[in-house]
This record gives structure tokens, C-alpha cells and sequence, in this order.
């Protein structure tokens, strides 16, 4: 085994860093695959409740880091599924607590072992930025459809490039497929046109991905929902196959498809 | 006026449209590290060091910025006066 580290970044807060890194893992772990999931974020820890693992932690980053604890006792294994573990921040430390070569050292040992690393990244452009994508084979950034979290993409986007991590893959979450209709949303078109880099997935707004982090279950081992079939996608995308987009546009009866069909001119 | 003109007739630009032209303005000058009002600066002192050689038409200055890709590239059209009619004049 050589695992690739996948680091999930977006430089915006609140746009689904932590929400992508746990449902890609669980995605990958659902596939027979062994994941570790690390939350970057020290200070402000989130991939432990939104795994629902929170109740578990003993040891956190810092302590692998500063030897107060072997990896492997870091490591919360997820008894859901078959191989998913996180390896979660510490609560009470901040960001300079570890260093870029300490994420690198921490991956390397072990790459060996498992088949995906999966980091979740803090918001921000600082510390705590730069030691979520040091060890990164994949840099995936994620968006929203608004001006504020596209701007602060690209911005990630150009930093990722001078670190020689690029070039980055985006996604982009939170979509609302009838106020891109409407166009009263920028739509994932309109926004690879300004980024210019490759997109590897569409997540669809969806109620699901509420409910899932209230319970603290993965939804991307919920097959049905919508959100959780677009992680499973990236999941395979990020594995090389070529999955086409789901088309979150195309949802509606006949009548609004044939009304967008006869405005748009029949084309 | 003419934006309330458009508003009546329903012509108002779209939301999303509003916020991808804006986009791209914002992207640009972010990615080339520069604040928009600079380049109101260094428009006037290119036409003066410009117009120590060359007659041209300051008014007519236009400096903007294009991207292509994630490469981003100044572009400046600096009309000439044409010498024949200053001489007319």
C-alpha cells in the first residue's frame, strides 16, 4: 500500500472542508479502501463530530507530534465501517503547535499502511494552511456558488500553485439547482470559466447533509440522497475513473423542461 | 435613469450575471496583486513618460486587464496622434 494524501482546502470558513474530508473518507472506507482522516484544524476541531467520533478521542495530533503517544494510539477507528480512522486535532493548542514538516514526517509514516489520507485543512491562508497541504499528493478545493467563497477559491488556487501543489481540483458545494435556473446563482459553468481549473465534482444543496452531521453519520453511505451520491462521484473521480456529472439541472417535471426547452429557443 | 429604465422593462441584468462580471474584475487585480485604483495611477504616468516621445491622445488611453486562463496580462491601447495632422492644424 502507498497512500495518496488528498488535503481538502477552501480558504473561506464554513463552505464544507470538514463535511467533504469526512464523507470522502467514509466514501473511500465504503469501497474496501483503508482511509485515515486527519483534522488539520488545531484549536477549532470538527471532523471528530461530524464523523461522530467524538466521544472517542484519547490522544490528538499534537500528541503524536510532540511524542506523548504512538501514531497508532492516535488513531479512532470508525467501528462502522471496515477501515476508516481519524486522527483528530488538539482542542486547546492553536495552529503553531506543528509544523509543515511535521504533517509531512506524520504522512510518510503512514503511507505505508493505508490507501487515502484524507486531511481536512483550516480556513485561512496561514500556518495552518501551509502544514494541511505540505504532505499533499491532491489538493482539492472546495466552493460555494457566492462571490465571497469564489474569490477566496481562487486565492487558494494561486497559493497551492506557488507551493508546487497545484494544479488544484475544485469542487463546488452548496448548489441550488432552481436559482441556477433562475440564474440568481452563479452557476458551476460560469464558475470553472473564472477559476480555470479542473472540477471534479457538483454537491447539490441537500437537507441530508444537516441531518447526517446531526447524527453524525457519514451521508455518503447514504445512497439515496443527492449530496451523498455526489461524494461518492468525487470519490471515484479522485480514483481516476471518469464519472459523468449528475445533472442537478435536469430535476423538474415535463412542463418546466419543455417551458426551458421553448425559451431556450429549442436548442 | 437608465438602470431604472431597464428595471421597468424588466431588463434588469440577473443576480448571477451581476456577481460573475464582478467576479472577474475582482479575480483579476487579485491575481495580479494589485489594487484597482492603481492602475488609474499608472495609466497617468505611462502617458507622460509616453508622451515625452510619442504625441498621444491622453483621453483615448485605455489600460486593462485580461485574463487567459490563470494568466493574467495588462493591456494598454495608446492611440498615436497622427503626425500629418498636427501639422495641418
Amino acid at each position: 500500500m502507498v497512500a495518496k494524501v488528498v488535503t481538502i482546502t477552501s480558504g473561506k470558513g464554513g463552505v464544507g472542508k470538514t463535511t467533504a474530508t469526512a464523507n470522502l473518507g467514509a466514501a473511500f472506507a465504503s469501497q474496501g479502501f483503508k482511509v485515515v482522516c486527519i483534522d488539520a484544524d488545531i484549536g477549532l476541531r470538527n471532523l471528530d463530530v461530524v464523523l461522530g467520533l467524538e466521544n472517542r478521542i484519547v490522544y490528538d495530533l499534537v500528541d503524536v507530534v510532540e511524542g506523548r503517544c504512538r501514531l497508532r494510539q492516535a488513531m479512532i477507528r470508525d467501528k462502522r465501517l471496515p477501515e476508516l480512522y481519524l486522527i483528530p486535532a488538539a482542542q486547546t493548542r492553536d495552529k503553531s503547535a506543528i509544523s509543515p514538516s511535521d504533517m509531512v514526517r506524520l504522512c510518510n509514516d503512514l503511507r505505508g499502511e493505508c490507501d487515502w489520507i484524507m486531511i481536512d485543512s483550516p480556513a485561512g491562508i496561514e500556518r495552518g494552511f501551509h502544514n494541511a497541504i505540505a504532505p499533499a499528493d491532491i489538493v482539492v478545493v472546495i466552493t460555494n456558488p457566492e462571490v465571497s467563497a469564489v474569490r477566496d477559491a481562487d486565492r487558494i488556487i494561486g497559493l497551492v500553485e506557488a507551493e508546487e501543489k497545484g494544479p488544484a481540483r475544485l469542487v463546488i458545494n452548496r448548489v441550488k439547482p432552481e436559482m441556477v435556473r433562475r440564474e440568481d446563482m452563479i452557476s458551476p459553468d460560469d464558475i470553472i470559466d473564472l477559476l480555470a481549473i479542473e472540477l471534479i465534482g457538483i454537491i447539490p444543496e441537500d437537507e441530508a447533509v444537516t441531518l447526517s452531521t446531526n447524527r453524525g453519520v457519514p451521508i455518503s453511505l447514504d445512497g439515496k440522497s443527492q449530496a451523498g451520491q455526489a461524494f461518492h462521484n468525487i470519490s471515484l473521480r479522485l480514483r481516476g475513473e471518469d464519472v459523468p456529472f449528475l445533472d442537478i439541472q435536469e430535476q423538474g417535471n415535463i412542463i418546466e423542461k419543455l417551458t426551458r426547452f421553448i425559451r431556450s429557443g429549442g436548442d | 435613469m437608465g438602470d431604472l429604465f431597464n428595471r421597468l422593462l424588466g431588463r434588469e441584468k440577473k443576480s448571477a450575471q451581476q456577481a460573475k462580471e464582478r467576479l472577474k474584475l475582482v479575480l483579476n487585480y487579485d491575481r495580479a496583486a494589485l489594487n484597482p485604483g492603481k492602475i488609474d495611477l499608472l495609466k497617468d504616468e505611462l502617458i507622460d513618460v509616453i508622451s515625452r516621445h510619442i504625441d498621444v491622445d491622453p483621453s483615448a488611453v485605455r489600460i486593462e486587464m485580461a485574463q487567459d486562463g490563470r494568466q493574467q496580462r495588462l493591456i494598454a491601447e495608446i492611440p498615436i496622434n497622427p503626425s500629418d495632422r498636427r501639422r495641418r492644424r
